[in-house]
């Protein structure tokens, strides 16, 4: 909730410094280099200030003292911390986040590998969360304090309350062990794997442009049980947050005066207190968006997924901080587009967001 | 100018369910309605906004309505499905909020929440309900119709968004509209404004007005006939022109509270209330 009003308040609050089509244009351009240029110098400092060195990672431990001091300047370690920094940056923009120790990739494909998993499962557990959601929450509101109410209540908390590992390993054993309705762990099932060209890197999507329907559905089979579980969690804050607001829209004049018109109650609801309901709702499903794609090590453990957060848990586990902080470059750039989408998207559903 | 009745209210009771226990808001209220304008007066909490709403079928979920007779021509308002009262609503009765800040909704243009009470009750394409929207805007007196139209409510100021609350709730053309407090939000000197633009399409359509008010002196401008409320009560029913020969001491206490050109201004009498005038 407050993370709603702060965000209305700031957007009040800019307006007067850029105004105008282009300026707000400019606004969003501007605040985005700002914020990526903080997370910037954020990862850049964690990197100086972690007690791994760089250099004996990469020479070892029998190194002599001149081939660690040559690969230290080497490494562009012995340049004042601004020109570091700067060197950083450049690289950074390059697409250059150095070697994996782990991989022996370049960061960034490794990165471009596992991304397009997490973006995967993100997307379609958010669209179930949203597609079910919004309705149970609707749903809920219209029926205050009735058995629907109720339901969707419990739904809801017990989607809160159940540890993720508990419900994907009973996911796995109901409906992949005893039903067989689904497939079990990975993105397709082994026998396929090198199959696929990697195109987009995104499964349902590469199987399509090959127009393989036998991979197109085994690719589904495979990222429903996960994209489910993980839509639970959404759909419980979803629907939650749809409840409250839409309660909230339900008893604002506006609605009494579409009832004085003589309007259906369907029209009141999914068109009159919805779209006012979608403005700050826009700013909910987003942070729960950005949230899964960060990569849920969880379910992707669980599941065996080839996605970001098990890329990044791994190489924060062996010290591999290429791959840490190129991936949390990552993370917090998606994090920054996603909210730079849902100031756009805010824009569109509240003209009195458009100045 | 009573020729025929239009609507008749019974005994209207309106009663609250609230967690400080039972609110009668309105207590036996009965009038008759011809093509005439009405007032309807009296201060907050007099039940006199509730009135409205319960001839619309409006009163808040906790509340309950019964009369024993509310009848809008042949139509039973007392018994009617849901169905059956989008029928009325809009089409045959309307109703005019208070505040367009907060009774038209932020995120439609202007133009389509009028076009939507049009095609409510029309069955005509969207260009015809365009046009008839244009022209319904132009005849509450607004310059720039087409500017206005594509507007959103929070670009036009409050006149001008009660001007569009007139248009919207008269285009489909009902016998009935009951304004709520139509001009209270709004600067004083626009709201003689909206009010005569409301005045002169009342008349000129025929259609029959109960205009609800806190302000004794505008709804005799404006009013045939005015009902004086008291606690859900009507103490006092009285032509508009014989506003200064009322009886009920309630009614004159208001009269006494209105300041006077010529009279003495050092001090307003308070009105002084008693027990007796809420007992029905």
């Amino acid at each position: 909730m407050s993370a709603v009003t702060r965000k209305h308040r700031d957007g009040r609050r800019r307006a007067g410094l850029f105004s105008g089509k282009t300026g707000s244009i400019l606004r969003v351009v501007f605040s985005l280099a700002i914020t990526f240029f903080g997370l910037l110098l954020v990862t850049f400092l964690i990197g100086r200030v972690l007690p791994i060195d760089p250099v004996l990672a990469a020479v070892g431990d029998h190194a002599s003292q001149s081939t660690y001091d040559r690969v230290r300047e080497e490494m562009g370690l012995n340049l004042p911390l601004w020109q570091q920094f700067f060197i950083y940056i450049s690289n950074v923009l390059t697409g250059d986040f150095g070697t994996s120790v782990l991989t022996s990739n370049p960061v960034l494909e490794d990165i471009k590998r596992v991304f397009p998993a997490t973006l995967e499962l993100a997307t379609i557990a958010t669209l179930i969360g949203v597609i079910l959601g919004i309705p149970a929450g609707v749903f809920a509101a219209i029926n205050k304090g009735k058995w629907p109410d109720h339901v969707v209540r419990v739904i809801g908390l017990a989607g809160y309350s159940m540890p993720i590992f508990w419900l994907g390993l009973m996911g796995l054993l109901v409906f992949y062990m005893k039903l067989d309705w689904v497939a079990g762990p990975g993105r397709l099932d082994a026998f396929y794997v090198d199959f696929i060209e990697p195109t987009t890197g995104l499964m349902l999507v590469d199987t399509l442009i090959e127009g393989d329907m036998d991979l197109f559905w085994n690719a589904v089979s495979h990222i429903i049980l996960p994209a489910s579980i993980l839509a639970y969690f959404s759909l419980a804050y979803i629907a939650r947050m749809t409840r409250s607001f839409m309660l909230e829209q339900l008893s604002q004049e506006y609605i009494l005066t579409a009832r004085v018109k003589g309007i259906s109650e369907h029209r009141i609801i999914w068109r009159h207190a919805l779209g006012n309901v979608m403005v700050p709702l826009v700013t909910v499903i987003a942070l729960s968006y950005a949230n899964l794609l960060e990569g849920s090590v969880l379910t992707e453990i669980i599941f065996a997924w080839p996605g970001l957060g098990l890329y990044i848990t791994n190489s924060l586990l062996n010290a591999d901080m290429n791959a840490v902080l190129g991936g949390t470059v990552v993370v917090g750039a998606v994090f920054i587009s996603v909210n730079m989408l849902s100031d756009l998207l805010y824009r569109f559903l509240d003209p009195r967001a458009r100045r | 100018m009573t020729t025929e009745t239009l609507l008749t209210v019974q005994d209207l009771e309106v009663t609250f369910n609230t967690p400080k226990g039972k609110v009668h808001a309105v207590r036996g209220v009965s009038f008759d309605l011809g093509r005439e304008r009405l007032g309807i007066v009296g201060e907050s909490g007099s039940g006199k906004s509730q009135t409205g709403r319960a001839i619309l079928g409006l009163t808040a979920a906790n509340g309950s309505i019964s009369a024993s007779k509310m009848k809008f021509h042949d139509v039973d308002l007392a018994n009617l499905t849901p169905k059956q009262w989008r029928k009325v609503r809009g089409a045959r009765i309307s109703m005019i909020m208070q505040d367009p800040k907060y009774s038209l909704n932020p995120v439609m243009t202007i133009g389509n929440q009028i076009i939507e009470a049009y095609r409510e009750h029309h069955k005509v394409n969207t260009k015809e309900a365009r046009h008839r929207a244009i022209e319904m805007l132009e005849a509450v007196k607004i310059r720039d119709p087409q500017r206005v139209f594509d507007s959103y409510p929070h670009e036009v100021s409050g006149g001008m968004g009660q001007r569009v609350m007139i248009a919207m709730m008269l285009i489909p053309d009902p016998e009935l509209i009951i304004a709520d407090e139509p001009t209270s939000a709004l600067d004083v000197t626009v709201q003689l404004q909206v009010m005569a633009i409301l005045d002169d399409l009342v008349r000129d359509r025929g259609m029959a007005l109960i205009f609800i008010s806190h302000d004794l002196h505008l709804v005799s401008s404006f009013c045939d006939r005015v009902l004086v409320m008291y606690q859900g009560l009507v103490v006092e029913e009285l032509r508009a022109s014989e506003l200064h020969n009322a009886k009920h001491p309630y009614t004159k206490g208001l009269l006494n509270c209105l300041p006077k050109m010529n009279g003495n201004h050092d001090d307003l009498p308070i009105l002084e209330r008693e027990a007796s005038w809420a007992e029905g």
